[in-house]
Formats: C-alpha cells, structure tokens, sequence
C-alpha cells in the first residue's frame, strides 16, 4: 500500500456519512472503473476526516445507520451499531444490494398499504350519499375484519420479503442504482399524494361501478339482486380481486412464495366466503352469519362477473399505462438496467483483488454515534510504513487484551480479565 | 503472529476460539446457509413491462370488450319494461285521493284505479315488481332491526327477541314476531291487473304468488315455529307488529306454506335493499303454454288497494312489468360502459403504440449513464 500522500481528492457529494470522490489517481490496490467510485480504505478515511470535514462526518454521525466493522481492537462498535461485519468490504454489499433492496422493498410495502386501505374507507365515504349518512358499511363485518388480518396480509408479506429489481451481481455492476434511494425518490410527501389520488380514483370506479351496475336490477331468474347483502358481496369482491392484480403489478421478483400466497388468498377468501354464507354455519351461529345463501345467489350471475370484469380492468388498466408511458418517455436508471438484463447475460462475479496486507496496519474501524477516535485517525499513524513488530499503543482503553496472542473473546460479566493486560 | 492467525474470512461474531483453540471445535457457526431462499437467490419469474405486452393486452381488451358490450347493450334493449308510478302526488292522478286522505285507524280500505296502455305485448315469463325511492333500506340502524334467531324459528328468541328490535320489541307486554323496524315496515299495497279487451270487458290476470324468494331465503333462513302447524297456537304469546293490520300467521291463510314467516312477500321485504331506490318482485305472470304472447298490447287497469303511505318521507311508489333476460332487469348501462371502456381502450391502445414507436428508437441506442 502506497504510504504517498495523495493529492486530496475532491470531495463531490456528501450526505450521511457517504463520499463520492473523483479519481485523481490509481490507487494500487483498489482498481476504480469510471468516473466515480465509492472507495472506503484508509486513504478516504484519513482525508474524510480532516479538520473541517470532521465536524461534518461526526455531525452526520446521527446518521440513518451506523456501521460498524468489528476487528482486533474491539467489539464496541459492534455493540453500539445497527449493522457489523468483519471486513470493509462488506460495506459494498449492504449499500448497494441490501440496503437498496430494503428500501426498494420498504416503500413498495408502504405505497401498497396506503392504496389499500384508503380505498377500502374512501368507498364508504361514497356509501354515505346514498345511505342517509348512517354509516352503513358497504361490506360484510367479517370482511372487514378479515381483509388486512387474512385476505391481504400474506401477499404483501410476500412482496416486502422476497422483491428484487435487479439481481446482486447487476447491483455491484451499477451502483448508479443507489441513487433513487439517495433522492427520497420512491417514497416522499409527493408519492404519497398520488397514492392517495390513485386511491380516490380506484375508490370511485369500485363504489360507482357496482352501484350503476346494480340499480334497480334484477336476476335472471327475476329475483332480487340488489339487495345490501348481495351489493356487499360485489364491491367486496371488486375490491379485493383489484388489490390483488395491484400487488401483481407491484411486484417484479415472482418466486414460487409469492405465487402461492397470491393465488392462495384469493382462493382463500372464495373458500371462507362460500363457507361463512352456507346453511351450516348459519344455523350454528345464527346472529353471527346473517349473509346466508348471498354467495350462491349472487354469484351464479353472468352480470355480477361481468362487473367485477369491467370494474377491475378499469382501476388497473390507467396505472398500466401510465407506468409504459413512463418508461417510454423518462425511463430511470432502473428500468433500463432491467430492460438489459433481460436481454444480456449476467455479469461473471468480480474477484475481489486479493492483495496481501499486513493486518496489524490496517484495521478496522468503527462508525458510531459518539464521537469515537477521529483524532487519532487523522493523527495517521496507522498510515506509516514502519514494520511494526510491538504494538503502540493507539488506545487508551483496556479492556481488550491487545498484548496477549489471544483472538477476541466476548467477556461474560462475571468473569475475571483473563491474564494480565498491558496497560 | 497474532495478526496472522486471525483469520479474516470468518464472519463477525464467531467464536475465533474455534480456530486457535482445537479442542473448541463444537462451537457453531452463525454464517447463513448458502442456499437458494437465505441468499435470496430463489428462482423467480421477473416480468417487465415491455411494448410487447402492453399494447398486444390494450388491442385485445379493447376487441373483447366491445363485442360484449354490444351484446349486452341488444340485450338490455330487448327487455321490455313498463313502469307506472301511483303514489297519488298530482291532484289529477287516480290515487291522489287515497293518498291524501290516509289515516292509520282507518278500516275500509281506500282502492284506486289507475287504467294504462301497453305499446308492445310482452312475452314469455313477466315480472311485477313494486318499487320504491326515497326510502332508506340501508339505514343503519334499520338493517340491524331485526332478529334472525326468531326469524329462523327458534322457540326463546320468539318469547324474547333480540335487544336489536328495539323500539319495536314488544308491545302491551308482549313480545313482538316478528320484531323490529324492517318487519314493522312492511309493503302491504294489494295490486291487481285486469286486461280490458276490445269488447270492453276485464279479464283479471293470474298472478302467481309463490317462487319470487330466493330458494335459501324460503327453506332455511326463514322457519315458522313449532313447524308448518296451527301457526296461531305456535304464535300464542306474541303480539303482532304495531303497524300491520293482521298478525303474521294472517298474512296467508289459505296457504299453509306461505304463512306466517314463510310467506314469500314478507320474507322478500325482509331482505333490505341497498340503495334508496329499489324494486321488489310482487308477482310473476306465467307465460302461456300456446304461442300467445303473455301480455298483449292494449288497455289494462291496475288496481291498489292503497295501503301504505310513502308521502310523508317524499317516498315514490310504482309498478314495473318487465321481462327478464340472461342478464336479469332493463339495465343499459353495462353495455354502454363495456362499449365506452373496450373503445377507451382500444384508442389507448394506438396512443401507445405511437408513443412507443416515437421514442423506443430513442431508448435503445441510450446507454446507461454513469
């Protein structure tokens, strides 16, 4: 490792404790392609924590993470952070694929559940109009108790756990992709706004649909039809069949999972539908399961189906195009890697270059909330090239046995200090 | 050395005793499997919205959509439908006076005559509906009025209906069946149909009055109690409700399967609406066996006994005949909605299709920026 001081390098972008700098130089042991690169040794740690940028990094300190790296002089770090691994290398793996998945997947989860659940009560908003503002609910009770406990919890658990937009290896091959995360881009006050927007709309189609649809209407057979408990299966039914083809559309990863919780509601609520509306449970719990006979009567109707049709294709189909015409139009950086890893090969995993180092001159070191050994970084000792045979001694604190050829051990509470330790 | 001997490949939070002290070596390793679902690796379908899709999907909806809108929209046209309203608001309408005067202690019946023309006979099975607006069906506190335990039969909850009912629970002491306000409300306007023919005579139309519930509704949701048998001794006990004239093992005598809570009128009325205007089946006209069509065209007079009053909410009252088709009453407006959506469609299907055109050439010579 090259003890030469580098020119400084710029630093481009700061925010929360992450740099971009511009390449002024090779650094030998790292291999930089392109303009930007996200280098983490000693060199960036050094200048990142010079004097008037110290304030800053330490002030950013109150980051969204802390990351600590835990290593040969201690598990501090380890214990006050939320992430730890052993090696700096690591980091590129939990920002550019972890971290951005967990964001891509945490605003997905959070768009998701705004829609739908405020097309489920603007719907009864609607209702109000039209039954003398009494608050007569639209569905069936046990619908909506069982619409976020049961019918649409397992395909968002789904969604939330498995989604990937692209792969690991096309993660590390673009880490432009990170910046959507950076810019507050897929959940802000703004997504927001349009979720509910989208809900009012979605809300509309599925109360003003079944209601024309049903109007003064009746069976083939000529009996009744628009009745309250028949309504409240239809937009029940709209409802759910069109949050299902929505998390569909939301999610880009389907794995063998998704498809089962997916179908497997929808076919579950069908199941305890038909179940809670037959003779049986009726006449076990009489006052609990009023709907009896609604599901058969209703449902054998080419009508009916023909609304849920017509009223699922109308929500569904708006948000279809407007997300072609925004990949037509301003497609991100994520929709074009995705358009090319379907057509290319995937990336061959990068060897990491494997460069021998003396361990006891570059350690790691730890990101914490409190104000940790910047001094004594920027003081660069650690950066000479004196081959270091005994140990200085870099830290104050004690507790670690450095002197003794120990690897680290977690120290119980109750145990005494093993050995004697160097002061 | 000591550094030497550290291994760097092991993973934070691993016992390193296990590698410098042999006799350690039971200690587990907390690295995560390397397998396909904890390395997130599983095999999946990735779909992306290409042109390919899309627009292929926009063009065949579109395609579909019409057809079944015209569809629907011939058929909805060949319903036929006639609806007369005979709530008696203008001074000039045959039921004005009837509906003027209505008092609840009255014991002669006020009938009126309200004579119409059909343009078109009707053919096939033709239904009667009474139908009525302005009036709350799904009203909350309405809906919950009633008590299906005693609906259904059981013996305690006849003696002691729910605490739903209230405040039409009991009456003079007695508990009410059956009870509540949607019962309590029940339609009790008589309507009758003469045909008058060209010589000027009425020929009364039969009206058949069984089948117009739904089948589950008449066989297990509704259930007299202590069976089929002398209703008025299994209602012993009970008081009747307190706007109806007749107590319900009255409301059929002559049937003995469609009296008391199986009489099919009551038990269509007790299944509420859901919107503030509705219809409800009153008769059906069978069709007749030789080709003759049901209801010719020509002059009818319907009869009503007018029994309940709407004016005082500024409800409506009507008579709707009508003929039925595969998908049910005289509705125009899914077909009209399924034509607007497929033609909708189908536009946006070629706006896409430009778009795509016009700037998908741009797209793939744009390269991913760095």
């Amino acid at each position: 490792m090259s003890s030469s001081s580098a020119d400084k390098p710029s630093v481009i972008k700061a925010r929360a404790g992450l740099f971009w700098l511009q390449k002024t130089e090779t650094v030998q042991d790292e291999e930089v392609d392109g303009e930007y690169g996200l280098v983490i040794n000693g060199h960036s740690l050094a200048f990142a924590l010079e004097k008037d940028l110290q304030l800053e990094l330490l002030r950013t300190a109150s980051a969204h993470i802390g990351v600590g790296i835990s290593g040969q002089e201690g598990m501090q770090a380890v214990l006050s952070s939320d992430f730890s691994f052993a090696q700096f290398r690591y980091l590129q793996r939990l920002l550019l694929v972890h971290g951005r998945w967990s964001y891509l997947r945490m605003c997905k989860f959070l768009q998701y559940f705004f829609y739908k659940n405020f097309t489920f009560t603007f719907v009864h908003f609607w209702y109000a109009f039209f039954c003398g503002f009494s608050a007569q609910t639209v569905y069936d009770e046990w619908f909506i108790t069982l619409y976020n406990l049961m019918y649409t919890a397992l395909p968002v658990l789904g969604l939330s756990i498995f989604d990937q937009d692209v792969n690991d290896r096309w993660s590390f091959q673009y880490p432009q992709l990170y910046t959507p995360g950076q810019l507050n881009q897929y959940f802000s006050k703004k997504a927001f706004v349009r979720c509910m927007m989208k809900s009012c709309y979605s809300s509309l189609i599925l109360f003003f649909i079944p209601w024309a649809a049903m109007h003064d209407t009746v069976r083939d057979d000529g009996k009744d039809i628009a009745d309250y408990q028949s309504f409240a299966l239809l937009a029940q039914t709209c409802l759910l069949i069109v949050m299902s083809i929505q998390l569909s559309l939301d999610t880009h990863y389907w794995t063998a999972v998704n498809q089962f919780f997916v179908w497997g509601s929808l076919a579950g609520y069908f199941a305890i539908t038909f179940t809670m509306y037959s003779n049986g449970m009726f006449l076990i719990f009489t006052s609990a399961f009023p709907f009896i006979g609604t599901a058969r009567n209703s449902l054998n109707q080419p009508n009916v189906w023909l609304t849920i049709f017509l009223t699922s294709l109308l929500c569904i189909l708006p948000v279809v195009a407007f997300r072609f015409i925004l990949i037509q139009l301003r497609p991100t950086i994520n929709d074009k890697v995705r358009h090319k890893m379907r057509k290319e090969a995937l990336p061959a995993p990068t060897k990491p270059v494997r460069v021998k180092r003396i361990s006891t001159r570059r350690s790691g070191y730890a990101f914490s909330h409190s104000q940790g050994y910047g001094d004594l970084v920027t003081s660069r000792k650690f950066l000479l090239k004196i081959p270091v045979r005994t140990r200085p001694a870099l830290f104050t604190e004690t507790d670690s046995p450095l002197a003794q050829n120990q690897p680290q051990h977690y120290r119980t509470i109750t145990e005494e200090p093993e050995g004697s330790q160097s002061p | 050395m000591m550094a030497s001997s550290y291994n760097a490949k092991e993973e934070d939070g691993h016992h390193s005793g296990a590698s410098s002290h042999g006799a350690a070596g039971a200690v587990k390793s907390k690295k995560p499997d390397n397998t396909a679902f904890k390395q997130q690796r599983l095999p999946a379908w990735q779909p992306i919205l290409t042109a390919g899709t899309v627009l292929p999907a926009f063009f065949v909806i579109g395609l579909i959509f019409i057809p079944i809108g015209i569809g629907l929209f011939v058929s909805s046209n060949n319903i036929k439908e006639f609806q007369i309203d005979y709530t008696g608001v203008d001074i000039s309408s045959p039921c004005y006076s009837c509906a003027k005067n209505f008092s609840w202690n009255s014991t002669t019946p006020c009938v009126c005559y309200v004579p119409f023309t059909l343009n078109q006979s009707f053919e096939s099975n033709v239904f009667m509906y009474y139908g009525l607006s302005n009036f709350y069906q799904n009203h909350r506190r309405y809906v919950k009025s009633r008590d299906d335990s005693q609906l259904n039969g059981d013996r305690s909850a006849l003696t002691n209906p729910s605490k739903e009912c209230e405040p039409y629970r009991t009456s003079d002491g007695l508990p009410i069946a059956p009870c509540g306000a949607i019962a309590n409300s029940l339609f009790n306007d008589t309507l009758e149909l003469y045909h008058i023919d060209s010589n000027g005579t009425s020929n009364p139309i039969p009206l058949a009055k069984k089948g117009i519930a739904w089948w589950t509704d008449k066989h297990v949701k509704f259930r007299n109690p202590g069976g089929n048998n002398n209703l008025s001794v299994a209602f012993h006990g009970t008081n009747k409700p307190v706007n109806w004239r007749n107590p319900v093992y009255e409301l059929d005598p002559s049937d003995p399967e469609n009296n008391g809570f199986i009489n099919e009128d009551f038990i269509v009325w007790m299944r509420t609406a859901a919107l503030p205007t509705f219809r409800k089946l009153y008769r059906i006209i069978q069709k007749k066996p030789n080709t003759t069509p049901t209801l010719p065209s020509g002059k009818y007079l319907l009869t009503i006994t007018y029994n309940y009053p709407v004016l005082s909410f500024d409800g409506r009252k009507r008579m709707i005949l009508s003929t039925i088709s595969w998908m049910g009453g005289k509705n125009p407006f899914l077909g009209i909605a399924y034509i607007t959506v497929g033609s909708i469609c189908f536009f946006l299907g070629v706006v896409l299709l430009i778009i795509h055109h016009k700037y998908d050439t741009r797209n793939n010579s744009a390269d991913i920026p760095n």
